[in-house]
């Protein structure tokens, strides 16, 4: 049997604001779930939603899934519990800009560099909703908020960057309004072992209304983005006209046919190399300069930290002198009282 | 000078020098040594937060105390019958601690000009400076011996002066007529793979040995037979290993595989370490990159069906506070170590205090009672530690066990307990649906506990989460909801009071005065309660483990007394909490708030002040 997205929706009802990009991830990942649990052999039960504080952190309770609804920050570290005490289940942590890289970006920063096989869903809208309208770690320089009224002075984060700071082995970024292409990274990020982060740029239209439009809105969004696919030339625009090339050591964006330019002069995304130094350029590409990179940008193996937990707890099982308590009591140095 | 073999029922030696010159291990073995041949011991390591202070001053001073006895011994002893000082330092704040009839062993090398001079000395005589040339002093070049001990032992100098301790050790061995075999027993296990270091620290430890014998400065040896304790087989232990080793047993009794996860603090740090090592019995260790991440991590795996634990210190509590809300909101079993130490902030992190009781009782947000439990002994810790993860896992909620760094470190005899002897502990894990849509927060008649659904069990899938929430789960801010639901959290708490056992006194059950005390200052105060009882007073103790909820018959017991007297190392903490729980009693108060233990004499002259 398989699932529909129907069976991974809860009875309780939507509270998100009308318009608000929320809406179309959870519909994204509400219809990825089967896909998910097609391609990986799973049961619904073995899903739990964990959220910390915000707009998004609400996710949890529109989903029909095991579910933790933690406090600000803290889902990665609740997630972690959760992953180490039974691998076996798939755990999705839903977290915001606010949430995972303000009062979170400690947990958001060693969940990632310890590689928990966990699913980290990074709504990113540049805002604080929940609290109705103060500047985030992602906002841009400048921008006006209730607590910004002459502009913020502060650099925002680039969630990628922090991601490859932290030795991330996965991260992919798309925007709310392309369901489709959220849904097919959900699957990769599932499939992926180890910490799977996906930035999701989000419209909140109510604080911070087309903050993404310039390349979100669906007249530009073909010309200023690039969906990335592991193993195929870099190639975008509403034509399919435009690609990138690599010249000395910069990204520079081309047109195929003008200077001679072919599709074999293209980059061809490798989305596996371990070296995180093209990676690092395609998150950091930005418009107008170049098209914003989507889709996986980052998918490379490695042991995971619940592997390597699960592997020494066995070890230790299978060479224990102590197996039981009365043992351990019982070990070391002892003496008898007659 | 005439030798004498003085026969006593108990001796406190102190051993102290800087903190590099291996007083903990020194003091730790002359006290398993002395576990072995039979004693019963209580030990007190007092060091100081640095690792290394500047070597010869006063902030660098380590000291560790024993106490052994041929009778049950309950502390480790107020004052000492030998001192051993390392250096001017040592001697200069240790001073204090030495009886009037005390012995002095002084490593005459180290009171040169400049180590006198380094250990804040105004003259050049520090006995006369301290007043203590009454006290039986001994002068022995210990550094010079240690070096013409071993100076074929083929050991750089470096790690000949190293062995300073074991000699001393050697001294100590004489003079307390110990036998040596466990102690090079565990020079061949230590330095297994450098056998030369083994038999030159072995080489020093008998020179030290037969130096004494030697030397006629000895005025008195000691004989303290073995105690008469209850037959069994005994072990040592400390009172975070204790502590680490009681959750383990709850994870076996319960079938549920234990989670820590945890920040290093002092002095809390050595449970995690101890809970590390027991990859063998299905422990799952996680340090994490702070305490909120120790707390929610344990939350989480408490979601997932693990018996969940973290561990900290009074400042570590803090940190966890809103986590703390969290847990109990969910209604998740889960087990808080506190082993408190001086605060507030920093604080004095390696001295015992039992200041953090009011952060445990109320340091929340929000309605959030939180069952309590206290450890009075190193080994009690077992006990305390056992049932605050059964509580917690059969009434669905988070405990706080305190425990104090005295009782953390310290560390005593303790007859190995069988785990047959130990209740069976059966959380209320529903596998499948009795019902559709499951209801998270159903509770069962007598405990109010809701019911554990571990994610993975098919048709049980709900969500928690630290919003108020009606019993289906769903959430709601309905006023009336919420008030519901706030008294139900409540009344599960207050249930526990129906499970433990009730509160009982030592001594005659009505009378002059009872002395109150909780945690661990039990040692203390029963000593003292014990000397006034001999003295034909009309005292009692009544101490307690569970702090919140209190006994049923607490206020009982208190009703049978014409006093009552609350001890505790804080500003007054309990007698407050005992005064809004039982406000038709007076409570008097003795307190002490120095990261010290009690002075058995302390609490005897305050007790006989109110007799």
């Amino acid at each position: 049997m398989k699932y529909t997205p129907q069976d991974f929706k809860s009875n309780q009802e939507v509270k998100w604001c009308p318009g608000c990009g929320d809406h179309a991830i959870l519909a994204s990942i509400q219809r990825a779930m089967p896909d998910v649990c097609e391609a990986l052999n799973y049961t619904k039960e073995r899903f739990v939603f964990v959220s910390g504080i915000g707009c998004s952190s609400r996710f949890p309770y529109y989903m029909d899934t095991y579910g933790f609804h933690g406090i600000h920050g803290r889902a990665a570290a609740i997630a972690t519990g959760i992953k180490v005490a039974n691998p076996t289940l798939t755990v999705w942590e839903i977290t915001g800009d606010g949430d995972a890289l303000a009062i979170g970006g400690n947990h958001f920063i060693h969940a990632i560099r310890r590689n928990i096989d966990i699913n980290i869903i990074l709504f990113n809208n540049q805002i604080y909703g929940l609290t109705k309208g103060q500047y985030s770690p992602t906002s841009k320089l400048g921008m006006v908020t209730k607590t910004s009224p002459y502009g913020t002075v502060e650099h925002p984060f680039n969630p990628g960057a922090l991601v490859l700071g932290s030795r991330g082995t996965f991260f992919a970024r798309s925007i709310d309004v392309e369901l489709k292409l959220t849904q097919d990274i959900m699957l990769q990020s599932a499939k992926h072992d180890g910490t799977a982060v996906t930035e999701i740029l989000v419209n909140c239209v109510i604080f911070n209304d087309k903050t993404h439009s310039e390349i979100a809105d669906k007249e530009f969004r073909a010309e200023r983005t690039i969906t990335l696919k592991h193993g195929e030339p870099m190639i975008y625009g509403k034509n399919s006209d435009k690609g990138l090339v690599m010249v000395g050591n910069k990204i520079i964006p081309v047109v195929l046919g003008e200077n001679g330019i072919t599709e074999k002069d293209l980059l061809v995304h490798d989305a596996k190399t371990e070296n995180p130094g093209v990676h690092s350029m395609l998150i950091h590409m930005e418009y107008p300069d170049l098209p914003v990179a989507l889709g996986v940008i980052r998918a490379v193996n490695d042991k995971t930290y619940d592997d390597n937990v699960r592997d020494q707890v066995i070890d230790a099982i299978e060479h224990a002198q102590i197996h039981n308590m009365d043992e351990l009591l019982h070990s070391g140095e002892t003496w008898e009282v007659k | 000078m005439q030798h004498k073999v003085i026969d006593t029922k108990e001796v406190v030696i102190r051993f102290t020098g800087d903190s590099g010159d291996g007083m903990q291990l020194t003091g730790t073995l002359f006290a398993d040594a002395s576990a072995l041949y039979g004693n019963d011991i209580s030990t007190f390591p007092d060091f100081p937060a640095e690792i290394r202070a500047p070597q010869g001053t006063v902030a660098g001073v380590s000291g560790f105390q024993v106490n052994i006895g041929s009778g049950e011994i309950l502390t480790p002893g107020d004052f000492c019958d030998v001192l051993v000082a390392m250096n001017p330092a040592a001697l200069r704040s240790n001073a204090q601690w030495a009886k009037p009839t005390a012995s002095i062993i002084l490593d005459s090398d180290t009171f040169d000009e400049k180590g006198i001079k380094r250990a804040g000395f105004k003259t050049d005589d520090p006995i006369s400076e301290l007043n203590i040339q009454d006290r039986h002093i001994i002068f022995a070049p210990i550094t010079s011996l240690t070096k013409e001990s071993l100076k074929d032992s083929g050991l750089d100098p470096k790690s000949i002066l190293r062995s300073k301790n074991i000699f001393t050790l050697g001294i100590c061995y004489y003079m307390f007529n110990r036998p040596m075999d466990s102690t090079e027993d565990y020079l061949d296990k230590k330095f297994r793979k450098k056998p030369e270091v083994a038999e030159a620290n072995k080489k020093a430890l008998r020179d030290g040995f037969n130096y004494a014998g030697n030397i006629h400065a000895i005025p008195n040896t000691y004989r303290v037979e073995p105690a008469k304790l209850e037959k069994g087989t005994y072990r040592y232990i400390n009172g975070n290993q204790a502590t680490a080793w009681g959750l383990l047993a709850a994870s076996e009794k319960s079938g549920i595989p234990l989670f820590c996860g945890s920040y290093p603090i002092t002095p809390a740090t050595s449970i995690l370490e101890e809970l590390a090592l027991r990859k063998d019995l299905n422990v799952k260790t996680l340090q994490c990159e702070d305490e909120i991440a120790g707390i929610c991590t344990s939350i989480g795996a408490a979601y997932a069906g693990n018996l969940a634990v973290t561990t900290t210190s009074g400042p570590g509590l803090s940190l966890k506070s809103e986590a703390l809300g969290l847990a109990m909101i969910t209604e998740l079993p889960l087990v808080i170590v506190d082993v408190q130490r001086g605060g507030p902030s920093t604080g004095i992190p390696t001295k015992t205090e039992q200041t953090d009781l009011n952060q445990a009782l109320y340091g929340r947000n929000g309605e959030c009672p939180i069952a309590i439990i206290a450890a009075h002994s190193p080994s009690h810790c077992f006990e305390a530690a056992f049932y605050s993860a059964k509580y917690a896992m059969e009434h669905m909620m988070p405990v706080l066990l305190l425990t104090e760094g005295f009782l953390g470190n310290g560390s005593e005899p303790w007859r190995i307990p069988a785990m047959k002897d130990y209740p069976s502990i059966t959380p209320p894990i529903i596998k499948e649906p009795l019902e559709t849509p499951f209801w998270p927060y159903r509770r069962d008649a007598d405990r109010m506990a809701r019911q554990w659904a571990f994610p993975g069990s098919k048709g049980l899938e709900h969500r928690v989460g630290g919003l108020e929430k009606n019993n289906n789960g769903n959430v709601s801010s309905d006023p009336h909801v919420h008030e519901r639901m706030v008294k139900e959290r409540a009344e599960k708490v207050a249930r526990l009071a129906n499970y433990i056992p009730d509160q009982s006194v030592l001594g005659a059950d009505s009378g002059d005065v009872l002395v109150v005390g909780w945690g661990g200052t039990f040692g203390h105060l029963y000593t003292a309660v014990k000397e006034l009882q001999g003295e034909g007073k009309s005292v009692s103790l009544t101490h307690f483990d569970y702090i919140f909820p209190l006994p049923k018959n607490t206020a009982e017991i208190f009703s049978k007394y014409k006093k009552i007297i609350v001890c505790e190392l804080n500003s007054g903490q309990f007698a407050n909490y005992l005064r809004t729980q039982h406000q038709q009693f007076i409570y008097h108060q003795y307190n002490k708030v120095q990261g010290q233990p009690f002075i058995v004499k302390e609490i005897y002259d305050a007790v006989n002040a109110i007799l």
